[in-house]
This record gives structure tokens, C-alpha cells and sequence, in this order.
């Protein structure tokens, strides 16, 4: 069995499905057509970009255009992390927190998980690697994104707070320890909440699309139960690092708090 | 007995600040807000970027980890922070806190358990000045230590803080808008201009008169 193919008749009848929800939009004045409309526009036009991508990719299986491709997703997903976070660290350190704590789990475990895990010939073999690290680093980029955001905001807030702290003799350390501690359980609900209720709510889309490729069902379930391991690791491993980086940069070497290195988005002048 | 020695203080666009006050002493600190009174303060407790030399007795600022050096010049903020939902939870050991201070701030033991959220604003200023006596500090500096207490605890707090300056010989940096207060609590005056500029407005009589000028 093979997959049942789509036309472009069939994909405008979904997209139209979409555009009635923008008719919705505008008659209830939610604001939303345009985001609606933009992000419509960029999953049809990114997904058939890397589908001509991969077409390409597997042609030429070369582990230098397996990297080029996989260093590309990355800076794609550390630009997301930096235009998520309302107020950000400024600089080139801002962005290189994000990304670099990205690339250290994703790439480490998507490494891992085709080298030791799948050993597949050859380990780089772009069928796995890509959509492995796609998967990884999209729900990375989500936790990296969520914790960084909610650790800076929360210190903004509490910042009166952390100041007592630390004139009572305080640590850094000591005084944010509970921030840090929310903000690490904030990026890994997510993952926690759909491991827990995958198979029984939602079927994960990596899954479906393997069954109705011609998997067989435990097969696919098989996959799935790595991938939802891997993302949990890399989430959790990724939203802790980035989540240090912030800390470290929110204080300096004399455990006074940094606010000056905070801009609200939008203020792009910086200091 | 460490005097507090301020040699060439600067942050931001403020200083160079030089002044030093002597264990046991308490020199007031006055100025129309928004002057940096306050910022000042922040700057010897090293919680803002500074240059210039903090010594406190033999303490020397930059020769110590921050955290020690903030437990031993005592900052008393104008507006306190509690994060904790208990009021002892704030103490590293409540047991051992000095009951004739939490009397003489109109407390007793059982403060250890009230809730934070239904303090008023009075009360949490009162234990803030409890909960930094506790640490031990070796010099004061407050930021309008009795902004928001009534005439009868004012009395009180003011002899608080005075006998823990003079059991201590801690130096005393007081911060008040209220000329009449440092009367009672100090013999020396600072007097901080708009600009930042600090002058010294000498002994008793001589702030007597500038108090009366204004």
C-alpha cells in the first residue's frame, strides 16, 4: 500500500476551509485575517520549499548538504526564540543563548539517536536525519523559547524582590533559585502534558504519517515512543542550559541584578 | 568600632563621593527626592556598577565576595520585599531572633506565623528593620527607615536603631525628609543638591539654622 495522493484541487478545498475561518474572523473583528492569512501563506510555501529541498537531498545524500540544510533549520529556529521573547537579552549574546543551547541538545541527541539508536547506513542518511532533527529542534525551540521568556519576565517583575534578597546577603543564585525552578517546569509542561496523554487524546503526527505511508502500526508506535523520548530529553535539556545562560547574563560577577541588559522587543536601538 | 571610609565613589553620571562616618555615628541624609539619596545607598551596598573605594573597618568592597559585604553594611530599603508566604520563612533562623527587638519593633514570637499578604505596610517596614538587625550588620544604611509608621512607633524604631548603632559602634547613614528627626537621631548632616552634589551641613546648631531657613 501507498500513500494516497493529493492534488492541488484538495489542498485548496482544505485552504478554503481556512478561509472560512478568516470570513469568522472578520465578521466577529478578532483581528486575526491577517495572521491568519500570513501564516497560511508561509506553511504552503515553506513546506513546499523544503519538499523540493529533501527531493533534491536524497538525490544527492551528502553529509556536507545534510549539514548545510541542518545549520539552516537551526538559525531558523534561534531567529524564532529571539522574536518570541518580549523583553531580550541584548546583543549577539541574546541570540547565541537560544541558539546555542539548540544546537547543544538537539544536535547531540539527533546525533546520538541516529548513531547509537536507528544505525542506519549511512548514520547520516537525510530520510533520518532531517526529519529526526526537525522534530527535535521544533519542539526544542518551544521550550528554549518559553523558559527564556518566562525567566526574564518573572525577574522584571520580582525584581524588587531579588534586589531585598540579595541586600539580606543573598547569593544570585539563592535569590533566583525559585524563578529558575519556574521557569524550567514552565518549558517542560508541554512536553510532560502530551507525553501523558499521547495514544490516548492525540495521535502524534509523525505516527499517523508513518501508517498511512504503509507502517505497520507497532512499527510506527515504536518510532513515535523514541521521538516522544528524544524531545523530552533535548526540551528538558535545552530550556535548563538556556535558562543558566539567562541567569548568568541577568547578574554580574558581583551578584547585582542586570537589568540594563533587558530591551522590550521593538526597541531595536538597543543602548 | 570600623568607621565607614567612601573615597572616590562613582556611578552612573554621579560622584566622585568622599565622606566617612565613624563607628557609633550616625550622619543624616537629606535632599529633595529624585536627588539619588537613595541611589547612593544602592551604590555602597555595591547592588549598582561603581568605581572608587568601600572600606568598612577592614573590610575592603572589592577584596570580599558581594553577598559579605552587603550582610555587613545592612541596607534597609524605602520599600522592603517578602517573597516567602510566612513571615519567619524570611528569617535564616527565627529561633533566633532577639526578642527585645521584636518587642521594641511591637512585636512578639507568634509573628513568625502570620501571612505576608496581610500585613500592612507598617508592619512589614517594622519587621524588614527586625529581619536586618537579625543579620548582624556591622554599619546601617536606611533609606526613610519610619516613612510609613505612626508617631508612637517612630519614637520606638528610632530607639531601636540608635541603641543597635551605639551596642555596635555601627556607623549609621540615615535617610529622612523629615528635618526634625534628624535632629533626634544625628549630629552631622549631609545635604544632597539636585545635581548629586553633596554637601556637609556641619554640627547641630548649624542645621538647626538651615532648618529653619527652609
Amino acid at each position: 500500500m501507498s500513500v494516497q495522493p493529493l492534488s492541488p484541487a484538495d489542498l485548496a478545498l482544505a485552504a478554503s476551509l481556512v478561509l472560512l475561518l478568516g470570513m469568522l474572523s472578520w465578521k466577529l473583528q478578532l483581528g486575526l485575517g491577517r495572521q491568519l492569512a500570513i501564516a497560511s501563506i508561509r506553511t504552503t510555501v515553506q513546506l513546499l520549499l523544503i519538499g523540493q529541498v529533501l527531493r533534491l537531498l536524497f538525490a544527492h545524500a551528502h553529509p556536507a548538504y545534510v549539514l548545510a540544510i541542518s545549520l539552516v533549520m537551526l538559525l531558523a529556529a534561534g531567529r524564532e526564540v529571539v522574536a518570541r521573547q518580549h523583553r531580550r537579552i541584548g546583543g549577539l549574546s541574546g541570540w547565541l543563548i537560544g541558539t546555542g543551547s539548540m544546537f547543544l541538545s538537539s544536535f547531540t541527541i539527533t546525533v546520538l539517536a541516529l548513531l547509537v539508536i536507528i544505525n542506519n547506513q549511512p548514520w547520516y542518511a537525510p530520510q533520518y536525519a532531517i526529519p529526526l532533527l526537525g522534530m527535535l529542534l521544533g519542539n526544542t525551540m518551544s521550550g528554549v523559547a518559553l523558559g527564556m521568556e518566562r525567566m526574564t519576565e518573572t525577574v522584571w517583575q520580582q525584581r524588587t524582590i531579588i534586589e531585598q534578597r540579595l541586600l539580606l546577603g543573598q547569593t544570585a543564585n539563592e535569590a533566583v533559585l525559585e524563578i529558575r525552578r519556574q521557569a524550567i517546569r514552565a518549558a517542560m509542561m508541554p512536553i510532560i502534558n502530551s507525553m501523558a496523554t499521547t495514544g490516548l487524546v492525540s495521535l502524534p503526527g509523525m505516527m499517523t504519517g508513518q501508517i498511512l505511508g504503509g507502517s505497520s502500526p507497532m512499527e510506527a508506535v515504536n518510532y513515535q515512543i523514541l521521538i516522544m523520548f528524544l524531545i523530552c530529553a533535548g526540551t528538558g535539556f535545552g530550556a535548563t542550559t538556556a535558562i543558566l545562560g539567562v541567569e548568568r547574563r541577568l547578574f554580574d560577577t558581583r551578584h547585582r541584578l542586570r537589568l540594563d541588559v533587558l530591551h522590550t522587543a521593538g526597541d531595536s536601538t538597543g543602548h | 568600632m570600623p568607621p565607614l571610609e567612601i573615597r572616590n565613589l562613582c556611578f552612573r553620571n554621579r560622584g566622585p563621593y568622599s565622606f566617612r562616618i565613624e563607628g557609633g555615628e550616625c550622619v543624616g541624609l537629606h535632599g529633595a527626592s529624585g536627588a539619588g539619596k537613595s541611589q547612593l545607598l544602592r551604590a555602597i551596598a555595591d547592588l549598582d556598577p561603581r568605581t572608587g573605594s568601600l572600606r568598612l573597618g577592614d573590610l575592603d568592597a572589592d577584596a570580599v565576595a558581594a553577598p559579605l559585604w552587603r550582610r555587613a553594611v545592612g541596607l534597609l530599603p524605602a520599600e522592603s520585599g517578602w517573597w516567602f508566604d510566612l513571615v519567619g520563612d524570611h528569617f535564616v533562623d527565627f529561633g533566633a531572633v532577639d526578642d527585645q527587638n521584636l518587642a521594641a519593633a511591637g512585636f512578639d514570637r507568634s509573628v513568625r506565623d502570620w501571612q505576608i499578604s496581610r500585613l500592612s505596610t507598617g508592619e512589614k517596614q517594622r519587621l524588614a528593620i527586625v529581619r536586618l538587625l537579625h543579620n548582624q550588620p556591622q554599619c546601617l544604611l536606611l533609606d526613610e527607615p519610619t516613612a510609613s509608621l505612626d508617631q508612637q512607633a517612630v519614637a520606638r524604631i528610632e530607639t531601636l536603631l540608635l541603641t543597635y548603632g551605639a551596642t555596635h559602634q555601627a556607623p549609621l547613614l540615615w535617610v529622612s525628609h523629615d528635618p526634625a528627626q534628624l535632629d533626634r537621631v544625628c549630629r552631622r548632616r549631609l545635604f544632597m543638591e539636585s545635581t548629586g552634589h553633596l554637601v556637609a551641613t556641619g554640627g547641630f546648631s548649624d542645621e538647626r539654622s538651615t532648618a529653619v531657613a527652609r
